[in-house]
């Protein structure tokens, strides 16, 4: 396997953990909605916090999406 | 064909005038990048201008304005108490400034040729720099109130006392990220955004290239997700900068209020 390809396949593989991390944004808002079905006069008042995991949970999939960027493209060839 | 269209060709930033001024071995000319600041400046301040008029009842512009000033003294009133208030002009213009440029960054203008518009917030150096100010606000608010008594942030209430050789390096590792994770997190939603736009902007080009009817459905299907996606990026643009406005006044939250 050539050097090139490597860093394909790598880049590749680094991007499957930007789908891990949907499932964790997806987990966060349907925790939010179940909750909110259920108490829906407390709803308003929890979404700081429901904003505040979005963003936490976010961010290691941006992470991911970074390092498959960091390969291709600044990786030296 | 693809090698022809490159998604992160529109992040390049390049001189308006056409040839680059160095003054000092520093390269000061004004780029895109520069411009569209200057242009997301002028909405901002044509906004607030236009919502200052203090009608006793006051019309659409003003109603506007002043629901943006209160959002954020409502945030910071939540988020940091009654002395909040210091800090929301601060706050109210980093989120203005984030939520404008990632509007004008996602205008379809290109639709008139050679006017495309340009993502300010979409290089690290932008957002870092915002981030940096955040954090260096934060640092010198905690310093200014606390002194050194600042340092007990990383040490939490009620641990053991066998417990703080961990737990003290990971908090500080964790609070020192924060400005990094701030930067990073609006310059890759942003990026990823833009680049997502652009590949299927390059599938309804070269479906169109290619022709027959397989093309121009392709063309067809791929417009039809750049509208949808374009939506999408419209939801992420506000949610960002909403996001970087609320984690910064958490951490001054911190930082005023040790725990």
């Amino acid at each position: 396997m050539t050097d090139l390809g490597a860093m394909y396949i790598g880049a590749g593989l680094a991007a499957i953990g930007v789908g891990l991390a949907a499932l964790g944004v997806g987990n966060v808002f349907g925790s939010f909605l179940e909750g909110a079905l259920r108490n829906p006069g407390a709803a308003d008042g929890q979404q700081g916090r429901l904003f505040i995991g979005f963003a936490a949970s976010e961010l290691l999939g941006l992470i991911a999406f970074v390092v498959a960027i960091l390969i291709l493209f600044v990786v030296k060839k | 064909m693809a090698g022809d269209i490159n998604p992160m060709e529109q992040f390049q930033v390049e001189p308006v005038f056409g040839h680059h001024i160095v003054l000092g071995g520093y390269d000061v000319s004004f780029t895109n990048s520069a411009l569209f600041m200057v242009v997301v400046f002028v909405l901002l301040a044509l906004f607030m201008a236009g919502g200052l008029k203090r009608q006793l009842i006051p019309g659409r512009w003003q109603v506007a304005a002043e629901s943006a000033v209160g959002f954020i003294d409502d945030m910071m009133r939540v988020n940091i108490g009654p002395e909040g208030k210091k800090f929301a002009p601060y706050i109210f213009s980093v989120f203005m400034f984030i939520l404008f440029a990632n509007l004008v960054g996602v205008m379809p203008i290109a639709i008139v040729p050679h006017l495309h518009t340009f993502a300010v917030t979409s290089h690290i150096t932008v957002t870092a720099v915002l981030a940096f100010l955040s954090f260096g606000i934060v640092l010198a608010v905690g310093f200014w109130r606390h002194g050194l008594h600042f340092f007990s942030l990383f040490v939490p209430h009620g641990a053991p006392g066998w417990l703080m050789p961990v737990i003290i390096p990971v908090e500080f590792v964790s609070f020192m990220v924060r400005p990094f994770s701030l930067g990073l997190r609006l310059f890759v939603a942003m990026t990823a955004g833009h680049i997502l736009l652009e590949v299927f902007g390059s599938f309804v080009v070269q479906g169109l290239n290619a022709g027959g009817p397989l093309g121009w459905l392709v063309s067809l299907l791929s417009f039809v997700m750049i509208v949808g996606v374009s939506a999408l990026e419209l939801l992420v643009c506000a949610i960002q900068a909403y996001v970087f406005a609320l984690l910064t006044s958490l951490y001054l939250n911190d930082a005023v209020h040790l725990h």
